[in-house]
């Protein structure tokens, strides 16, 4: 199972990465690898409103669907479009291929995130 | 996860570092390499599933017949030897105990039944409950044997050509023969839960373990649960606990033609024939949604604002794309053509009510 250093984990396989107010999300390695063929990303619409540790929309593979849990609260500033027709790209680089971008709101949720260690750790126990 | 029983070919899901996963009681290979290439090789050519967690269930004795008669809702006998029944075990009130297949042997009044293997110690009780004065063997031999689907549109090549079965190339479907491969007895059947042609082998576990490896080693894709539930799903065929359950009658579900009314008796009669007098409350359908979402188990249908039932199994189709289910509806929405919406989420998706069969079967008649 792949990590990246510098990045924000969750303990529900989302990782935060931040770009000044913005945090991009996405899903871990793990969590691709333990849903299998992702076949649609059901993502929310720029200017939504994401709560941290609420369901803010869902990765589906051919056999269950999975609700993705914002990391952080704030605006949604940008979908990857590139999912909509290529949902793939998740199980591909997990990493490069992000879900959504947040205005953050309040930043200091981020120490409440695991760090790539911690995370990877985590997982072991998993 | 202890608790869970492996199949005798268990060592080889490992080995193929298979995704396993609890089912029925039992520790299965869910996929190998991924859901749709496996998916795929059934349909256009041949995967192979291992299927010994099924239950096998013989029931022998001079009152055989009369008894499985009495708890099976299709009529056996009008079966010969060699032929193979699909059909329910019913409660009074019409809901099932089961679904299986009952196999008529070559020796006069045996009788194999295959049953879920989620089902197979409460089907067992539910027999033995019935047969009082029966003069029945019941023989629970579950543990003692493996089993193997071969399934696809090359399933027949593979099976004379690979395994030197011969006597495949005649064999109709939903009938079997006793045979023997490599020396050892195997039962070899015109069966499968894919919509696809193919056989089912049962067979000692050492017997299976040694199919199994030759199979592989002529190139058969190794093929999990994931895309055995696909493809079933996609063809209508049911499965207990979705489709059919202690609270779904075969007349719900839509399969009232294994339910042979005309029989003067068995267990759960009085129910179906209210229920096919009188109609059901609900219904089995099928809803293609108009609209990108993929509809689940558990979430709700409506119509107008209103819950008119629930999906039972639903994906995004592999073999056609299309985001399909198959639901549970209030009898009045139920015609085919009607508008619906399937609730994902937080958000109604707009669907059509459709057949429940969104791929047609391939069997060989």
């Amino acid at each position: 199972m792949k990590t990246v250093e510098g990045l924000y984990y969750s303990e529900s396989h989302e990782w935060v990465k931040v770009d000044g107010e913005i945090a991009i999300i996405g899903i871990t390695d793990f969590a691709q690898k333990a849903m299998g063929d992702i076949v649609y990303v059901d993502m929310p619409e720029v200017d939504d409103e994401v709560s941290a540790e609420e369901e803010f929309g869902a990765v589906e593979s051919v056999k269950a669907a999975s609700d993705l849990i914002s990391p952080v609260s704030g605006t949604v500033t940008e979908i990857n479009e590139a999912l909509e027709d290529e949902s793939g790209l998740l199980n591909q680089d997990p990493y490069e291929n992000w879900i959504i971008k947040v205005q953050m709101s309040e930043p200091g949720e981020l120490d409440r995130l695991m760090d790539a260690d911690v995370y990877a750790a985590f997982c072991e126990r998993q | 996860m202890e608790d869970l029983l492996k199949t005798c070919l268990y060592d080889r899901h490992e080995a193929l570092k298979a995704q396993m996963s609890p089912f029925g009681g039992f520790i299965m290979p869910i996929q190998y390499s991924n859901i749709l290439e496996e998916h795929q090789a059934v349909r256009q050519k041949a995967g192979m599933f291992d299927v010994s967690h099924m239950g096998e269930i013989f029931v022998s004795g001079p009152d055989a017949e009369p008894f499985i008669n009495h708890i099976f809702t299709n009529d056996i006998r009008v079966m010969p030897a060699g032929k193979i029944q699909y059909g329910m075990m019913l409660y009074p009130d019409g809901g099932v105990v089961d679904d299986l297949l009952v196999y008529k042997l070559a020796e006069p009044d045996h009788y194999l039944l295959v049953v879920n293997a989620a089902n197979i110690a409460k089907d067992e009780e539910w027999i033995r409950n019935q047969s009082t004065g029966y003069e029945v063997c019941i023989d629970n031999q579950s543990d003692r044997w493996g089993e193997i689907a071969l399934q696809g549109p090359e399933a027949e090549r593979i099976a004379v050509d690979v395994l030197g079965l011969g006597e495949a190339r005649d064999l109709a479907f939903y009938t079997f023969t006793d045979t023997a491969w490599n020396g050892a007895p195997i039962l070899l059947s015109r069966t499968g839960y894919t919509g696809e042609d193919g056989f089912e082998f049962y067979a000692a576990p050492e017997v299976i373990v040694a199919l199994w490896d030759k199979l592989i080693e002529s190139g058969v894709t190794p093929c999990g649960l994931g895309c055995r539930d696909t493809l079933r799903f996609e063809v209508g065929l049911p499965l207990y606990g979705h489709e059919l359950s202690a609270e779904i009658s075969p007349i719900e579900a839509g399969l009232g033609m294994f339910v042979k009314t005309d029989k003067e008796e068995f267990v759960g009669r009085d129910s179906i024939l209210r229920q096919k007098t009188e109609g059901t409350p609900r219904k089995l359908v099928g809803i293609e949604l108009t609209e990108k979402a993929i509809p689940r188990a558990g979430y709700p249908v409506e119509c107008d604002g209103e819950v008119i039932g629930e999906v039972t199994t639903g994906y995004q189709s592999i073999s056609t794309g299309k985001y399909v289910c198959m639901a549970l509806v209030n009898r009045a929405y139920a015609e085919t053509g009607r508008s619906v919406s399937v609730r994902v989420r937080k958000k109604t998706f707009a669907g059509v009510i459709c057949k429940k069969r969104f791929y047609d079967k391939n069997y060989k008649k």
